[in-house]
């Protein structure tokens, strides 16, 4: 893991939304921070080829385009886990996935164009690992907000 | 809803922003439309929520969140709602979401995200949520990831 320099944790903490669409954004949001444009443009690539970010652009909420986000997990036998994360991942409706201690060790999120997209995924997936998948469909939502600061 | 447009600027910009002095110039020019008309679209993406935000996503790994703790609960249907708004408002969760269980493998219909510096960290917090809870609460767990397998965000066909 790299080291962030402090202008590396105002980024991080200030620009995790609200980018500005106008002519020259990255002019705007440097401003704001202090920075050149140049500065801001060569430190956000810095930032995203040392994976501290992995986007850089806008965040979509796909159910409001008509399709679907749905959380899902998978009992992965431990001899299978490589093989079976490459399976996983190769779906583009795949939107992220992550390895947890559990006897449900991988969960990962559908996320589709179409609702009927997600039945399909899930189709897809049992066929190709042949392990069930326990889909997790939001019943209700409380809050959501992700916003982290660095810590470091 | 969107149209085809809006699903071709989707497309364009789903893998990140140009990064150009003059980006939406960018995309623009790549889809044969006008800075204007894709920049109206996303602002109106935006108003409707389609699009969440535009911004920084960064790997919590990477700026010191190294332990993320999915708390899970079992909790008694007619007061997973109730419980759940409070829950969601704890500065210390990042999501909450009520989602069926799966039994008998999966007895949680309560889901929490916590995220700490070390696991005791997200313990405490785990703790906190334990606390609110109370005699609604009839079991738990934390699963902590261990390791990013995939986090492209979405991708829909182009």
């Amino acid at each position: 893991m790299r080291e962030l320099s402090a202008v590396d944790r105002k980024i991080l903490a200030k620009l995790q939304g609200e980018f500005p669409i106008c002519e020259r954004p990255y002019a705007e949001a440097a401003e704001q921070l202090g920075i050149a444009e140049d500065e801001l443009l060569e430190r956000i690539e810095a930032l995203l080829a040392d994976k501290v970010l992995t986007r850089f652009g806008p965040m979509f909420q796909v159910e409001r385009m008509g399709g679907a986000f749905v959380l899902a997990a998978l009992a992965v036998p431990e001899a299978r886990y490589e093989e079976v994360t490459a399976l996983v991942n190769a779906l583009p409706q795949v939107a992220h996935n992550y390895r947890r201690e559990h006897t449900l060790n991988m969960w990962f999120v559908l996320a589709t164009e179409t609702r009927a997209g997600i039945a399909e995924a899930i189709a897809c997936l049992e066929a190709v690992t042949a392990l069930p998948v326990y889909a997790f469909p939001k019943e209700r939502e409380f809050f959501v907000e992700m916003k982290l600061e660095a810590r470091r | 809803m969107i149209d085809d447009l809006d699903r071709a600027l989707i497309v364009a910009t789903q893998g990140g922003l140009p990064l150009v002095a003059r980006p939406y110039h960018a995309i623009a020019e790549q889809l044969g439309l006008s800075a204007d008309e894709v920049m109206r679209r996303l602002r109106n993406m935006l108003d409707s929520g389609v699009i969440r935000r535009i911004g920084a996503v960064p790997n919590h790994y990477a700026i010191g969140w190294t332990a993320n703790g999915m708390t899970v609960w079992d909790v008694a249907d007619e007061q997973v709602d109730a419980l759940g708004e409070r829950i969601g408002s704890l500065d210390s969760v990042t999501h909450c979401y009520r989602r069926p269980r799966a039994l008998p493998a999966w007895p949680y219909n309560l889901f929490a995200m916590v995220h700490g510096a070390s696991r005791d960290e997200c313990a405490a917090k785990a703790d906190e949520i334990r606390t609110l809870l109370g005699a609604a609460c009839r079991g738990s767990d934390i699963l902590y990831s261990t390791r990013i397998l995939k986090k492209s965000g979405l991708r829909i066909g182009c």
